[in-house]
């Protein structure tokens, strides 16, 4: 049970006895809150004393009778913007008049009940504002919360970006103490080394250029119908020299109509971060089928290896930045941890799907459905 | 002093650093024992004890290093542990061990930058063990 705090400011004692009889023991709840909420009541005769209250008592909802002795509604409202509590106002007014409702929701008061006014008005009124409160509340607290997960990225991208750097600094300072000798043949897997952990660094770069250009949103998209066959056949072979070193067969099928009206730069990311996964996570000799089809309302696009698999547990992860499966056999293979996680949110962009489906030692199967529109 | 060589365990998910450290650190007299990951090293103390123990920070987890400390501590408490991390700059993980809060959490005698010079270490690790 949560406990909103609410302060009634009016001169009117039975008012402020009213309020509290119809209010106290009653508690609101929606399905979307984990918590009921009940209320605590605090009364206020006068805007000063309301103002007394409110600095130094955690207050939630303000109930504010204009007409008040000293300083008026108003002012108590305009005093709590300045003072920026978290907090919000429902105006009570001796008769509905239009003019204040209208300056008092102006001046930042969530709305107004003209008095008098029946147990059930209130309590519908408190409803509305308590809902009010708390999704304000949820938003501002899922703003902070998305700046977390930037910074988060912030810190495992410097360390991605970082360790490379040491790894080659490491090995370039091996190489100036002549730490093997003088021969340079002894140096060679520390050469190969460098040049590996160069490239990832590279393969992380353009992988971080593709998101940043999604995530800026700034990138004009050049929507127009375009072959994904082609798109298809380019992924495949750009990934030819490293299947080839596998000894892994690449093949594509299609089946019925294989336009869809897209953007080509951004169907060639999803297509290349797929496609030289399967080439990548495959074994010796392996294969790779790529298979597009028409489906009237969407096209499908499968892309099946004969690879490593992985486990239910890491397939949950895989969509996530940064996430590298780490066990042996994935162990000599370089990735940045970004690819699926970019194609999934390019994927999003056309609101498609993409599913897994995955065997350890037997291979994996992504499965893309993109709506045509 | 013994004359038997001291066995020092290494952890470092970054092959190419661990392989660094570990000629580093042979180079240096010691034997070595290294793994790659919270898991295999975990695996190593079961059936080893080591004289002491380099243990990088981010592995598996962001904290794995923490949490290998902390069980490395309780199998062996008098086993001198070294925390080693390129964190600290670039994260804000600001932590040293020269308050008693953090003593108390982060279990390891000694926090390291990487990219520390063999000498140092071979200081550090001699204080460490009382050479």
């Amino acid at each position: 049970m949560a406990t909103l705090h609410i302060l009634v400011v009016d001169d009117e004692p039975g008012i402020r006895a009213g309020i509290n009889r119809i209010l106290h023991n009653y508690i609101v709840s929606y399905p979307f809150m984990d918590e009921d909420i009940d209320f605590n009541l605090i009364d206020a005769a006068t805007g000063e004393e309301a103002i007394d209250i409110l600095n130094t008592a955690p207050i939630d909802i303000v109930l504010l009778d204009n007409k008040l002795p000293g300083m008026d509604g108003i002012e108590v409202l305009e005093y709590i913007n300045q003072q920026q509590f978290d907090l919000a106002v429902m105006m009570i007014t001796s008769y509905a008049s239009l003019d204040l409702a209208l300056d008092a929701t102006k001046s930042g008061a969530y709305n107004f009940m003209p008095k008098p006014f029946t147990s059930q008005e209130l309590r519908s009124n408190i409803d509305n504002v308590s809902k009010h409160l708390f999704l304000k509340r949820m938003t501002r607290k899922m703003q902070a919360e998305g700046k977390q997960i930037r910074f988060q990225f912030l810190s495992v991208l410097s360390h991605e970006l970082k360790s490379p750097i040491n790894a080659i600094e490491g090995y370039l300072k091996m190489m100036q103490e002549r730490q093997m000798g003088d021969l340079i043949n002894d140096y060679d897997r520390m050469i190969d080394r460098s040049l590996a952990r160069l490239n990832g660094m590279r393969n992380l770069i353009m992988d971080l250029l593709d998101l940043t250009k999604m995530e800026s949103g700034k990138k004009e998209r050049k929507l127009r119908e375009i072959n994904l066959q082609t798109i298809a056949q380019t992924a495949m072979d750009t990934m030819e020299p490293y299947s080839i070193q596998k000894n892994v067969t690449m093949k594509l099928h299609t089946d019925g109509n294989t336009y869809l009206l897209a953007d080509a730069d951004e169907m060639e990311i999803i297509f290349n971060n797929l496609v030289s996964n399967a080439v990548k996570y495959n074994k010796e000799n392996g294969l790779v089928d790529i298979y597009l089809k028409d489906k009237n309302n969407s096209l499908e696009i499968t892309i099946s290896d004969t690879g490593i698999g992985m486990s239910q547990q890491d397939v949950e992860l895989i969509f996530k930045d940064f996430v590298r499966i780490k066990n042996s056999k994935t162990k000599a293979i370089t990735g940045s941890g970004l690819g699926l996680s970019i194609t999934k949110k390019m994927i999003d962009q056309y609101n498609g799907t993409i599913d897994v489906q995955s065997q350890l030692d037997v291979g994996t199967s992504f499965v893309v459905s993109l709506p045509r529109h | 002093m013994n004359d038997e060589k001291k066995l020092i365990l290494l952890v470092d998910d970054d092959v190419d650093y661990l392989f660094q450290l570990e000629t580093m650190v042979k180079n240096l007299g010691f034997n070595v024992m290294t793994a790659e990951s919270q898991m295999e090293a975990e695996k190593v103390l079961e059936t080893t004890k080591p004289d002491l123990s380099i243990i990088d920070l981010m592995m598996e987890q962001e904290d794995s290093g923490f949490i290998l400390a902390y069980r490395a501590r309780k199998k062996y408490p008098d086993m001198p542990i070294i925390i080693a991390s390129a964190a600290t700059a670039e994260t804000g993980y600001n932590f040293d061990l020269y308050t008693d809060n953090n003593k108390n959490w982060i279990k390891a005698d000694l926090y390291l930058e990487k990219g520390i010079r063999s000498d140092q270490l071979h200081r550090e690790i001699n204080k460490l063990l009382k050479i």
